[in-house]
């Protein structure tokens, strides 16, 4: 018998046997993964809760004498040129030197653009003669020309100018209020009312000119109607100059309040009270005050609409707009997509044709989405909005209604953007009930339709909920395609009023994922931007937030309806 | 030591059937079928009677289920399916011209392998059959589920918790609500494919109680792996091999006395 060596096998496993480098690997990679996302996102809400809080103001006299007042917002350091350091002591100088030629700077919003053509300024450390933090110094936040640092000199409350003692900060502070009140009550007679008459005055022309396309300009109908349009418009006038003196009244009244504010410096401006939105003392601003001013800053973040290029006051149509076209998406999109991908999985033959298309619409999900939105311009703005304005809108032409951006084409042009997630994931939704479910149904007597809708498709409804929730989450934050079809920079009216027919899917809107970019990018200035950024992308963040959170509440809800175990 | 037993398998059937009193239920004749090129059933020719309970047996791949399948035309959802030959329900062909499946099917009652209860409640699971029909009437649907509930020895462990979900009950209890599901719909033929092979020994045993409660009220076709248990529920016994019936007799006789060597090889377990 010959002897046979036997296989000899190594008792203990490796460290590569157990996969101990990969396990370390594939651990590390979800560490890094889960850094960078807690990283941005406490880099954005760190920013963004912050950037409310009213900070003290400074008050720097410069080497030279010069003097400056401001928030301190943030500082750098950096590498002065030559130039720039033969101007200073030599202490100065070898105190750089040793610093390897750095020096600090700090950045201070001094506002008072209008005096001075700048909000901002760098102080290097070596300029800095001393600081001081004066408590008579305020901080004001205006309606035109951006904040103003410094401190009231004189007011006039109505009867006469007041100054010093005779001022008393408690009657200003009502007097204020009142100026706000006049100022919110204007607004709303010339935006609202006046607004309103325009829009009747509008659409009476817009009638007779209809009528002027429809039976002719000479004819019985259209003289008969032209009569009574004037009838009507002269009627609108009389309204409209009631309101209009109304409002000039007021604005007289608006006009005797006044304050004449001061800058460090001593150079005055004088101001309609009306046209402060909010000032406070920073310097000997207790806790509990700077409280009250962050919440009103919020507040008036969330409620109000915009000024001053979009970087002062609030995003109110910004939020709307965004909350308006993801539901609108979604709403389009869900039917569309998961009846498509019925027909894909339940009914089509599986086939080559099958397969072709499945890849295609694959593939169309990593189309750049500015294609979508060219897309989107060119189909639904030009072509059928404008076919929509020519059969339905005539007498408004050329000004186009449909045939241009608005809300309605762009829900649709993401809803196409993000109709291949919903596809797939509900493909893969249906594929997953069981065989033997359906085989159930249908020993019942039921039919193939009858099983999908009562059996196929309430089982895979949690899986298309995913879909969609997926589906939502990269529609809210799209903007390339936006600015192609109805996105703007600021939205004169909401798309959704009290004005017949109430939703306005025509109207271009406003859109927070486009109000950064604006905000950041496209503004005078991009450093009083900045901190608005960063608010903006947080709110951003926590609306898509929101709207999942409420899709996968939604959805959990659906999978307990159908909730047990197998065994 | 092995003996060459390939035998010929063209022999002529052997029948010896118990005949029913109501005369034959299913009429298959000379049925044939192919999955694309594979044929699975040859000329498969059986009457089964009606009112009693008919076991079908045979190795694994011999065609039982497929036969069963063929029955309600569940293999239709399959490519490149092709039958010849003739199966008739009461004298009406289900493989004729302008059959309409759904009603045929809700002639025909199916319990599967594994208990396939739907995500819903246990109700609306067995009224499901009703509601496909467009059913509203809430006496008459009560009143089924109770019925079959009953019927399928399920109802006094559930009837508390009707409204809970069907996936919440055990596998013995889900397969007798899928026969309580089958039954609501009042079929003539109840098919059942291997209905006990995901189960324990006792939710076996019960399945088979309730089995031989429902013989004489439907006509029972059931698959089976399990040569006891054909020998225990069934009056008439088909054992296919192949793709061919080789013998269909009195179960009796088939396990203790058949007519043929190969039935005799299978059921004393010299192969299969």
């Amino acid at each position: 018998m010959a002897s046979v060596t036997p296989l000899r096998r190594e008792r203990r496993a490796d460290l590569r046997a157990y996969g101990e480098p990969w396990r370390f690997a594939m651990g590390g990679a979800l560490a890094v993964g889960v850094l960078l996302i807690a990283g941005f996102l406490l880099l954005v809400a760190w920013n963004g809760v912050s950037t409310f809080w009213p900070g003290p103001i400074a008050q720097v006299t410069l080497a030279d004498g010069t003097l400056l007042a401001g928030e301190p917002t943030r500082s750098e350091s950096y590498r002065p040129s030559q130039e720039l350091l033969a101007g200073t002591p030599p202490e100065w100088r070898e105190r750089i030197a040793a610093q390897d030629g750095f020096a600090s700077r700090q950045l201070y919003r001094t506002g008072n653009y209008d005096l001075y053509n700048e909000d901002f300024r760098w102080v290097s450390e070596y300029e800095v003669g001393s600081v001081s933090y004066p408590a008579e110094l305020q901080f004001f936040e205006r309606v035109e020309w951006g904040p103003f640092v410094g401190r009231i000199l004189r007011a006039d409350l109505g009867g006469g100018p007041l100054e010093g003692a005779a001022l008393e900060e408690g009657a200003l502070r009502e007097a204020h209020a009142r100026a706000r009140e006049r100022w919110r009550e204007i607004r709303r007679l010339e935006r609202g009312e006046i607004g309103d008459v325009n829009r009747e005055m509008e659409a009476e022309r817009l009638a007779l000119r209809r009528a002027a396309l429809r039976f002719g300009p000479e004819s019985e109908e259209h003289r008969a109607l032209a009569l009574r349009v004037e009838a009507d418009l002269a009627a609108l006038q009389a309204q409209y100059d009631a309101l209009a003196a109304r409002a000039a009244a007021l604005r007289a009244e608006d006009q005797r309040f006044r304050v004449t504010l001061a800058d460090v410096n001593g150079r005055e401006k004088e101001q309609l009270l009306s046209d402060l939105t909010r000032f406070y003392p920073a310097n000997r601003l207790s806790a509990w005050d700077g409280l009250g001013v962050y919440l009103s800053r919020w507040g008036e973040f969330l409620t109000d609409e915009p000024r001053e290029a979009n970087t002062e006051g609030g995003v109110l149509p910004a939020i709307f707009g965004t909350a308006a076209m993801t539901l609108l998406m979604v709403v389009a999109v869900a039917p569309f997509g998961v009846v498509t991908a019925l027909y894909l999985r339940e009914y089509a033959r599986q086939g080559r044709l099958v397969s072709i298309v499945r890849i295609s619409v694959n593939n169309l999900a990593g189309v750049p989405s500015i294609v979508y939105g060219v897309f989107g311009l060119g189909f639904f703005a030009y072509t059928v909005g404008a076919r929509i304005d020519e059969l339905f809108y005539p007498e408004r032409l050329p000004s186009p209604t449909f045939g241009t951006g608005g809300l309605l084409w762009a829900s649709l042009t993401l809803a196409l953007l993000t109709v291949p997630v919903v596809i797939v994931a509900t493909e893969e939704a249906l594929a997953a009930v069981p065989r033997s479910v359906r085989e159930g149904s249908l020993a019942c007597g039921a039919s193939k339709w009858q099983t999908i809708r009562r059996i196929v498709l309430p089982q895979a409804l949690p899986g298309i909920m995913t879909g969609l929730i997926l589906a939502m989450a990269r529609g809210a934050g799209e903007v390339a395609p936006l600015m192609l079809v109805g996105v703007v920079k600021l939205a004169p009216e909401l798309p959704v009023d009290g004005v017949f027919p109430f939703l306005h899917f025509e109207r271009s809107f406003m859109h927070l994922g486009f109000h950064i970019y604006d905000v950041g990018f496209q503004s005078r200035n991009s450093e009083a931007g900045k901190p608005m950024v960063y608010v903006t992308t947080l709110l951003l963040i926590t609306l898509i937030a929101l709207m999942n959170a409420t899709a996968i509440f939604v959805r959990a809800r659906l999978k307990r309806r159908f909730a047990g175990s197998q065994f | 030591m092995s003996e060459a037993r390939q035998e010929p398998v063209d022999e002529g059937t052997a029948y010896h059937i118990v005949e029913g009193q109501g005369g034959t239920s299913l009429d298959i004749e000379k049925f044939s079928l192919w999955y694309g090129e594979a044929r699975a059933l040859r000329e498969v020719t059986l009457r089964v009677q009606k009112g009693l309970v008919t076991s079908l047996i045979g190795p694994s791949g011999c065609g039982k289920s497929t036969l069963l399948r063929a029955l309600n035309r569940m293999n239709d959802l399959i490519d490149g399916l092709r039958t010849e030959g003739h199966v008739r329900l009461e004298g009406e062909d289900l493989y004729g011209p302008g059959v309409d499946v759904i009603a045929l099917r809700k002639r025909m009652g199916m319990v599967f392998q594994k208990p396939n209860p739907f995500p819903m409640s246990i109700f609306e699971n067995v009224v499901y059959p009703l509601r496909v029909d467009g059913v509203r009437d809430r006496g008459l649907l009560a009143q089924t589920a109770e019925r079959s509930l009953q019927a399928s020895a399920l109802w006094d462990e559930v009837k508390d918790r009707l409204h809970e979900s069907a996936l919440g009950l055990s596998g013995g209890q889900q397969q007798r609500l899928c026969i309580a599901r089958a039954i609501a719909g009042d079929p003539d033929v109840l098919l059942m494919d291997e209905p006990c092979s995901a189960l324990d020994p006792i939710a076996t045993s019960r399945i088979e109680e309730l089995i031989a409660e429902l013989r004489g009220r439907y006509t029972i076709l059931i698959v089976t792996h399990n040569m006891q248990q054909a020998a225990r529920v069934s009056d008439n016994t088909a054992f296919m091999y192949l793709g061919r019936l080789i013998e269909y007799g009195e179960t009796q006789r088939v396990f203790l006395a058949p007519k043929l060597q190969r039935t005799q090889d299978y059921v004393t377990g010299r192969f299969g």
